[in-house]
């Protein structure tokens, strides 16, 4: 119509709002939810924990004349949590200048021996003893001091534990992102796929067949002993393999004008069968120690695993390339109408070639950052991935019709699978239930994006 | 003359439909203020006014496809309450769209019979349908295979095909929206004649036009929309061409074609012996601030002949200059690059992305000038948008806006900045103003006058005659694939003049 009132365009603006953000909103609901129904006593660790039994123990002593205050025990395991714990636990107490009397860490047997000499060797008051330790290891600690007359009366401190949801800890929080590392990173180059109206079924058995071929390649190229050169070297050659097929794809579909859908169920088989045939069937172990390191690594500085670090650097580049570039603009023009785009001097086939082999390269990606997962390469690997994949497109708003659909809403898409698995497994629901409920949850993402149009369509007649 | 007041229906016909006080209303806009029509059996109705005027939401309506918030709509004398197409469906309306709701790859059978197939038993029996067809095409004077695909049969018989499946459900009343946009002048004249035999059998047809030399050809009375109400309604005698005019624009237009020639400079474009798909030799040639008509009869290849120099299609033989020198086209890209371009007739479906926001349709094909390492700037994107936004008074609420909310002529006009925005020196122009209104029309033609008058080279393609005489500077009539004859002297041309070239 002819007139735009003010209230049309604030109802627009308000739909399109709710469409671009609607999915994060849903992300945040369950993020909600999970939190409220996983809400535990939580232990804290490491250097939380000693920094929090340090205050603790400060507190108990507060009312009393420094000559009055315990000797410390600091009890712990050994292992890098506990170090930490020691570390913050012993620098708080000589800040406060509260005496520790010994810090014993290491098996019970090392403890209990070490508990003996100290015992022995009398340099310990003996009256006002206090024992601090973790709170797993204290029923150890009870154990061994039964028997030692000194220790037996020593009151055991361990950090107080807090109110928490298990889905909130950052450690189960990295957690849902890792597992969905691989599987986010094959979205970015299917939500391009499926903004041009196509889509890429061969994407799981890509996986395999770049897991095999890194593995494999690892495998020849010095086996345990490869280096870290070879490694990268044999990573990027899986990458450009499974890029070739990807563009193959590409060729069959502008070429010869073969629907996406059955060009790439042809490539599906003909990339497992690939993976097999490399790999006779069996796993490639001979892959040296540090070759997890991509998918099991955690950077030191910021405590992030490299694996969602390198899918967070690539959705940062693709949601640039898509809204800030020439081919971004033309992948949705293609979307939206074809013909329209090849005469207003859009290069069709070049693009969506470009596009199918970007898409199979980036699960080539995903496929090398499996295998360093799981420190192997089996032709088994991504079965059934290429569904998932395009479930965390779907859920993420992009329309199956191609021309609409946003890369970050692919990520809150991915991150939304992720979450209800997660929090399905920490409330305990059972593997078979999960599939329903996900089954539903993408049922309900298409069912919204249908009520979402009709409304905008009514909106706009 | 002046106006006289809207008449009352005249009696004596007993009336199909009668709709009164209509209001319907979307979120933010009222699409019908005020709806009142009254289609009597016996009559052709015209139901006229600009886009957006509120017509189709009017019909809408009436096949239950909206349900209006206020007012009455009685069918056949009884009340339609809680209206759904069904419930009009069965009260006897019959309505053809302008886009044909036929299933190509059936055939004619079964697409008359869809939903209400003869037989027993959930059998079908085809030599009832089949009988009952030709009966149906024999009584419309039409020779229709039953059998044949509707996928191949032309956009005129898919048509007539669709006459005969509201009659054989029984339709009184028939609804046609521009039912004459696709047809060559031939075909209006048939269908014209079987509208005119309906008539006389009693039925009602109300039909809607933006084409108004065929309303007053065709219409016993006229209603006239404008704004979302209707203004009136009189009988057909009683109007003249200017007063409708005023009626639906609500203020007098001067001149309907206000041609100016513009200086005519050296050879811009030259095609040889162009052939492919239906065009076989096609020779002429195109000089600056010329204004090229290229006329006959739909199929006689004058959009292929657009699409072959755009590279759309695949040429077969043939050369094309530039300046005078050779190029070679081989795809809509190399068009581009040689400064010609096509607005196609078909602005939605090859034309504009409509999910695309009006600024990413002007700046697609342009791309490159706005890209600095790569990236585009959005900045330098906007200021020329928003220049073209203003010199070609293209009506929008924001760059952002999708293409396809827009009116068919900021549509159109979105289209040419895109090309000239590219500089554009060879502009071809297919039906450019096909279903778009009497206002937007006029700024049309202005448009194609400045841009000849700034140098550049354009062709029209038009099965309106009146425009095509309008508007050239000289004509070319096709008749099936070839050039039948050249029209220099537009003095003196007439319409009959290019008739006669383009039935060979």
């Amino acid at each position: 119509m002819s007139k735009n009132k003010p209230g049309g365009s604030f109802n627009l603006s308000m739909a399109r709002l709710l469409s671009q953000y609607g999915m994060l909103g849903v992300l945040l609901l369950l993020g909600v939810f999970f939190s409220l129904v996983t809400i535990r006593d939580q232990q804290p660790t490491g250097k939380a924990a000693g920094t929090s039994l340090a205050e603790q123990i400060e507190s108990l002593v507060s009312d009393r004349s420094p000559e009055q205050w315990p000797t410390i025990l600091i009890l712990a395991p050994g292992g890098d949590d506990a170090s930490d714990f020691v570390a913050a636990l012993s620098r708080q107490l000589s800040d406060s200048d509260i005496t520790i009397g010994a810090t014993l860490t290491g098996d019970p047997l090392t403890i209990r021996e070490g508990l003996q000499k100290l015992s022995e060797s009398g340099t310990l008051p003996g009256a006002d003893l206090m024992i601090a330790t973790q709170h797993g290891f204290a029923p150890i600690v009870r154990n061994v001091i039964t028997e030692m007359p000194i220790f037996a009366d020593a009151p055991i401190q361990t950090p107080q534990s807090y109110r928490w949801p298990t889905f909130l800890l950052a450690s189960n929080l990295l957690n849902v992102a890792n597992q969905i590392a691989v599987i986010a990173i094959l979205a970015v180059g299917m939500t391009m796929v499926i903004i041009t109206a196509g889509i890429d079924l061969s994407v799981g058995s890509l996986i395999a067949l770049s897991a095999v071929a890194v593995a494999g390649l690892i495998g020849r190229l010095g086996g345990e002993g490869a280096s870290m050169g070879a490694m990268v070297t044999c990573g990027f050659g899986a990458i450009l393999f499974t890029g070739l097929i990807g563009a193959f794809s590409g060729l069959v579909i502008t070429r010869f004008r073969v629907p996406p859908f059955i060009a790439t169920l042809g490539m599906m088989q003909v990339a497992s069968g690939l993976a097999y045939i490399l790999s006779k069937g069996r796993p490639f172990y001979q892959v040296p120690a540090s070759f997890v390191a991509l998918g099991r690594g955690v950077d030191p500085l910021l405590g992030i695993p490299y694996a969602v670090m390198l899918m967070l650097v690539l959705y940062a580049a693709a949601h640039l390339m898509m809204s800030r570039t020439a081919l971004g603009r033309y992948i949705y023009a293609i979307g939206g109408n074809q013909e329209a785009a090849r005469l207003a001097g859009v290069r069709v086939k070049g693009v969506l070639l470009l596009v199918y082999c970007l898409n199979g390269m980036l699960a080539g990606l995903g496929g090398v950052v499996m295998a360093s997962q799981l420190k192997s390469g089996a032709p088994t690997y991504g079965l059934m991935y290429e569904l998932y994949v395009i479930a965390a497109v779907v859920v993420g708003g992009t329309s199956l019709s191609g021309g609409e659909g946003k890369i970050l809403g692919t990520l809150i898409g991915a991150f939304i699978i992720a979450v209800i698995q997660n929090g399905m497994n920490l409330t305990n629901v059972e593997s078979y239930t999960q599939k329903v409920v996900l089954g539903l949850v993408i049922l309900g993402a298409v069912l919204l994006d249908r009520l979402k149009q009709r409304g905008m369509q009514k909106r706009q007649a | 003359m002046t106006v006289s007041s809207p008449s009352p229906a005249p009696s004596g016909q007993p009336e199909l439909l009668r709709m009164t006080g209509i209001t319907k209303g979307f979120p933010g806009v009222q699409a019908i203020s005020r709806g009142d029509l009254t289609v009597l059996s016996g009559e052709i109705h015209a139901l006229v006014g600009e886009n957006g005027a509120g017509k189709s939401t009017l019909i809408k309506v009436v096949t239950g496809a909206h349900t209006p918030d206020r007012g009455r709509v009685e069918v056949g004398g009884r009340e339609i309450k809680n209206s759904n197409p069904n419930a009009a469906y069965r009260a006897g309306v019959g309505v053809i769209y302008q886009e044909l709701s036929l299933v190509p790859a059936l055939s004619v059978r079964a697409n008359l019979f869809l939903g209400r197939e003869r037989g027993r038993f959930g059998g079908l029996d085809a030599t009832a349908e089949r009988a009952a067809a030709i009966e149906q095409f024999s009584r419309l004077g039409v020779d229709i295979d039953p059998d044949q695909p509707v996928g191949e049969l032309s956009i005129a018989r898919q048509q007539l095909v669709e006459i005969a499946r509201a009659l054989l459900a029984n339709s009184r009343l028939l609804i046609m929206d521009e039912p004459t946009a696709a047809l060559t002048p031939r075909e209006v004249g048939k269908l014209f004649g079987i509208l005119a035999s309906l008539r006389s059998a009693g039925h009602g047809i109300l039909f809607i036009s933006h084409r108004l030399d065929e309303v007053f050809q065709i219409a016993d009375r006229i209603t006239v929309m404008r704004d979302g109400a209707t203004i009136g309604t009189w009988p057909a005698a009683d109007l003249t061409r200017g007063d409708l005019i005023k009626q639906m624009v609500g203020r007098p237009l001067e001149q309907e074609f206000p041609k100016v020639a513009a200086q005519i400079g050296e050879e811009l474009l030259t095609v040889k012996n162009l052939t492919g798909g239906r065009v076989d030799g096609v020779s002429f040639s195109l000089r600056r601030g010329e204004v090229l008509g290229l006329a006959g009869l739909v199929g006689a290849g004058r959009t292929d002949v657009a699409r072959l120099i755009f590279g759309a299609d695949p040429l077969v033989s043939g050369r094309i200059y530039r300046n005078g020198l050779p190029v070679t086209i081989s795809s809509p890209r190399d068009a581009i690059e040689q400064g010609i371009c096509l607005l196609t007739e078909d602005r939605q479906g090859q034309g504009l992305i409509l999910g695309l926001s009006a600024l990413e349709n002007l700046s697609l094909p342009n791309l490159r000038q706005f890209s600095r390492r790569g990236w585009l700037d959005q900045s330098a994107e906007l200021s020329r948008f928003k220049q073209f936004v203003s010199s070609l008074k293209i009506r929008l609420s924001s760059p952002r806006q999708l293409a396809g909310h827009l009116s068919g002529g900021n549509q159109q006009k979105l289209l040419i900045a895109r090309w000239l925005e590219n500089d554009a020196q060879v502009i071809i122009f297919d039906e450019p103003t096909r279903g778009i209104d009497v206002g937007a029309k006029y700024e049309m033609y202005l448009l194609i006058n400045e841009l000849a008058a700034r140098g550049k080279a354009i062709i029209v393609i038009s099965s309106e005659l009146p425009e095509i005489l309008g508007i050239s500077d000289r004509i070319l009539v096709m008749h099936e694939g070839r050039v039948s004859g050249e029209i220099t002297d537009l003095t003196t041309a007439t319409q009959a003049q290019i008739m006669e070239l383009a039935v060979g």
